[in-house]
């Protein structure tokens, strides 16, 4: 028998909350007892906790924390292919195999995440356009599914239910181990040229110049408008070579705060609701916006700011006050006149709710079916306090835009889409569930989000 | 020189194997589950670069016990350090009702520790080095009505670490008794304590310093000394109305 704790569960948007009985099982045999043991109710795998919204949560189910399954069971220094259990964090690999001169080749904005989150989710990072999603460099993962057997899959063995737990928010079963292609690197240094921008039209020609760079990222000032629509700071980088090294100091950009190499700040408690208002923000983005020099600016950074600038400060999403915070993440395919993002951007700079943080990036064309985001277009990501109800109008509004041009937004930050609305999004919806339903005929696996979206819990 | 683990699957087994392999140390993996044993060697490999192998040990197979050293050192050195981190809790009603239950719990804790550690204390004895830790409990500081078992059990391995000590004190081979109280392992998972609970990383780091250090016997997390302190000297006349 495992035991199970009843315990308030959150993503890092910090809503929705539920409730569920949670267990944390220490090796295999308990992932397999907990399983075994769920009763009649739903069971989950729940990682760090890095999703924003309810993919990673079951009301009222069974939920199996990962993260205490960390080992790493092999290594190849030859090739650089890893296989390590579902609950090691890219962090924890990073750390291991960077003196040995390996990097994670796909991380998403923070280094707080499992790499079964990171498959559930198929993650990207600053590199899409050169090295696609975490998920192109996974083969092999062996999943426990909802018969109770252990089964291995890859492009080539059961390559159905390989792609369909790529992306696949945990609901083909619990993710136990996966092997990773970690990339070369000779050390810790991104050599980085951050730009800034004036306008809109000035990133979308800057990302076309970027393209020799193998990440590039863009921080938007969403709150600029009329002919500083859009303006930001490009920073495209790529690892290092042999004997570049720096000082740690990112040009100057972000600013002391992430230049430190472990957290520094803390968020111990909730800031009060209203701190983050258009005024705050304002301030923010015009100070941030005007100590780039004009111009580019070249630097060698560690990976640490580059990579992962929010998590210097520890709990930051406690920022945005009790009521919590929405991330909208949406990619729109490549168009001459980029006219939904135009719009988009308008849409929010005159809504008087600006994005906290926004970032923005093209993706490359490397795309994986079903439930996986990535598609090649123009990628934006927008943070918002949970304004309220006008919130969720401007959302709504901009959920029409997107699948008007033919776009999508990303499950993994998601917590208010309507049914419709995804399937309008991710027309192919119908053959995954297909894989997943004769791999999980009973529905053991669900989540929140995928009751939320008909992908399991009997909708259709 | 290598290090033995038993009882591996813990969480502060597997952390102590860490802090070990992380200092160049080959390990050995000992556990009842071997697959998972197999596994968290691996993983000492993977990370630290060391030998580690894995090998399946019952503690209520006493016979077994001589053996399994005798095959630990005929493949890797011999073993400098040897952690005693097996356990089971049980269920004290259960153990109650049946003494079967209740004599699994003691021959786990007590008679099992005892056989290898008799197993071990041979070979460092001979040898003239060597260290045996104990993970042992608060819970076998004093009798209570809720874990008497199983307490009873980690209380006679306490003792039997102390005499252990005193014999091979003369051949330089150091025994340190590590009386435990709330670490966040699978024992404590989902318990309301009330009281903090340790981190099992931070606790292996504080028991390879207490060894270095030639302590004998430590509290860990440290308070603990000072709980079992007030618990122990209370009278028994008002101790055994208490509900413990």
């Amino acid at each position: 028998m495992e035991r199970w704790a009843e315990q308030e569960l959150y993503g890092w948007a910090r809503h929705p909350r539920v409730t569920a009985e949670v267990a944390r099982p220490e090796r295999r045999r308990e992932v397999e007892a907990a399983l075994a043991d769920r009763g009649d109710k739903p069971v989950l795998a729940h990682g760090l906790g890095r999703s924003y919204g309810d993919a990673a949560l079951i009301d009222g189910g069974r939920v199996v924390l990962t993260r205490r399954l960390d080992k790493m069971l092999g290594f190849d220094p030859e090739t650089g292919w890893v296989r390590v259990e579902a609950g090691v964090s890219i962090q924890d690999l990073i750390d291991t195999f960077l003196p040995r001169g390996w990097f994670v080749p796909v991380v998403p904005g923070t280094q707080f995440v499992t790499v079964g989150g990171a498959i559930a989710n198929d993650i990207h990072g600053k590199n899409h356009h050169s090295d696609g999603t975490f998920c192109d460099h996974v083969r092999r993962v062996e999943l426990l599914t909802a018969k109770g057997e252990v089964v291995i899959c890859d492009a080539e063995t059961e390559p159905d239910l390989f792609w369909a737990t790529v992306a696949g928010l945990g609901l083909t079963g619990i993710i136990l181990s996966a092997e990773i292609k970690l990339a070369p690197v000779a050390g810790p240094w991104i050599e980085m040229e951050s730009i800034r921008l004036r306008n809109l039209d000035h990133f979308f020609e800057e990302s076309a110049n970027s393209k020799s760079h193998s990440h590039v990222v863009t921080w938007l000032d969403s709150v600029a408008k009329g002919d500083s629509m859009g303006r930001g700071i490009l920073m495209r980088g790529r690892h290092a070579g042999p004997g570049v090294t720096g000082g740690g100091v990112m040009g100057g950009v972000i600013g002391k705060v992430t230049d430190a190499l472990e957290p520094v700040l803390d968020v111990p408690f909730d800031l009060p609701d209203g701190l983050m208002n258009t005024v705050t923000m304002r301030l923010f983005n015009e100070a941030y916006y005007r100590k780039h020099p004009k111009g580019t600016v070249s630097s060698v950074v560690h990976y640490k700011p580059y990579f992962f600038p929010l998590d210097a400060i520890r709990n930051w999403n406690r920022g945005y006050g009790p009521r919590g915070m929405v991330q909208y993440q949406l990619v729109v395919p490549p168009d001459p006149q980029n006219a939904a993002m135009r719009e988009v951007l308008k849409q929010v700079s005159e809504s008087g709710m600006p994005s906290f943080l926004t970032v923005m990036k093209e993706f490359g064309d490397t795309t994986h079916p079903w439930l996986s985001f990535p598609r090649p277009g123009m990628f934006v990501a927008l943070d918002f306090p949970r304004f309220g109800p006008a919130l969720d109008h401007l959302l709504d509004r901009l959920d029409a835009l997107v699948v008007e041009a033919g776009g999508r937004i990303y499950l993994g930050k998601d917590s208010r889409m309507s049914k419709e609305t995804f399937r309008a999004m991710y027309p192919d919806w119908r053959d995954w569930k297909a894989v997943r339903d004769a791999w999980d005929p009973d529905d053991v696996f669900q989540s929140t989000l995928g009751r939320r979206l008909g992908l399991c819990g009997g909708a259709a | 020189m290598s290090v033995l683990i038993l009882g591996a699957t813990s969480r502060v087994a597997r952390e102590l194997a860490h802090r070990y392999a992380e200092a160049g140390h080959a390990v050995a993996v000992c556990a009842r589950d071997l697959a998972e044993a197999e596994r968290i060697a691996a993983d000492l490999q993977v990370r630290h670069e060391v030998p580690a192998l894995a090998r399946a040990f019952d503690a209520t197979t006493f016979e077994s016990h001589p053996a399994l050293v005798d095959d630990i050192e005929g493949e890797l050195d011999p073993i400098e350090v040897a952690v005693i981190a097996f356990g089971e809790m049980g269920d004290q009603e259960t153990s109650q009702g049946d003494f079967a239950a209740a004599r699994k719990v003691i021959d786990i804790n007590y008679t099992g520790a005892a056989s290898i550690c008799e197993a071990l204390a041979a070979v460092m004895e001979q040898r003239g080095r060597g260290a045996i830790i104990g993970i042992s409990s608060v819970a076998g500081d004093r009798g209570r009505q809720s874990n008497y078992v199983y307490g009873s059990a980690k209380g006679a391995f306490s003792l039997y670490l102390g005499g252990l000590r005193n014999r091979l004190f003369d051949a330089g081979v150091r025994v340190l008794t590590v009386r435990l109280g709330f670490v966040d392992t699978r024992m404590t998972y989902g318990m309301q304590t009330g009281i903090p609970i340790a981190d099992p990383a931070a606790i292996s780091a504080q028991i390879v310093a207490a060894l270095d250090r030639g302590e004998d016997n430590i509290y860990l997390p440290r308070f603990w000394r000072g709980i079992m302190g007030v618990i122990k000297a209370i009278p028994e006349g008002v101790f055994k109305r208490l509900k413990l």
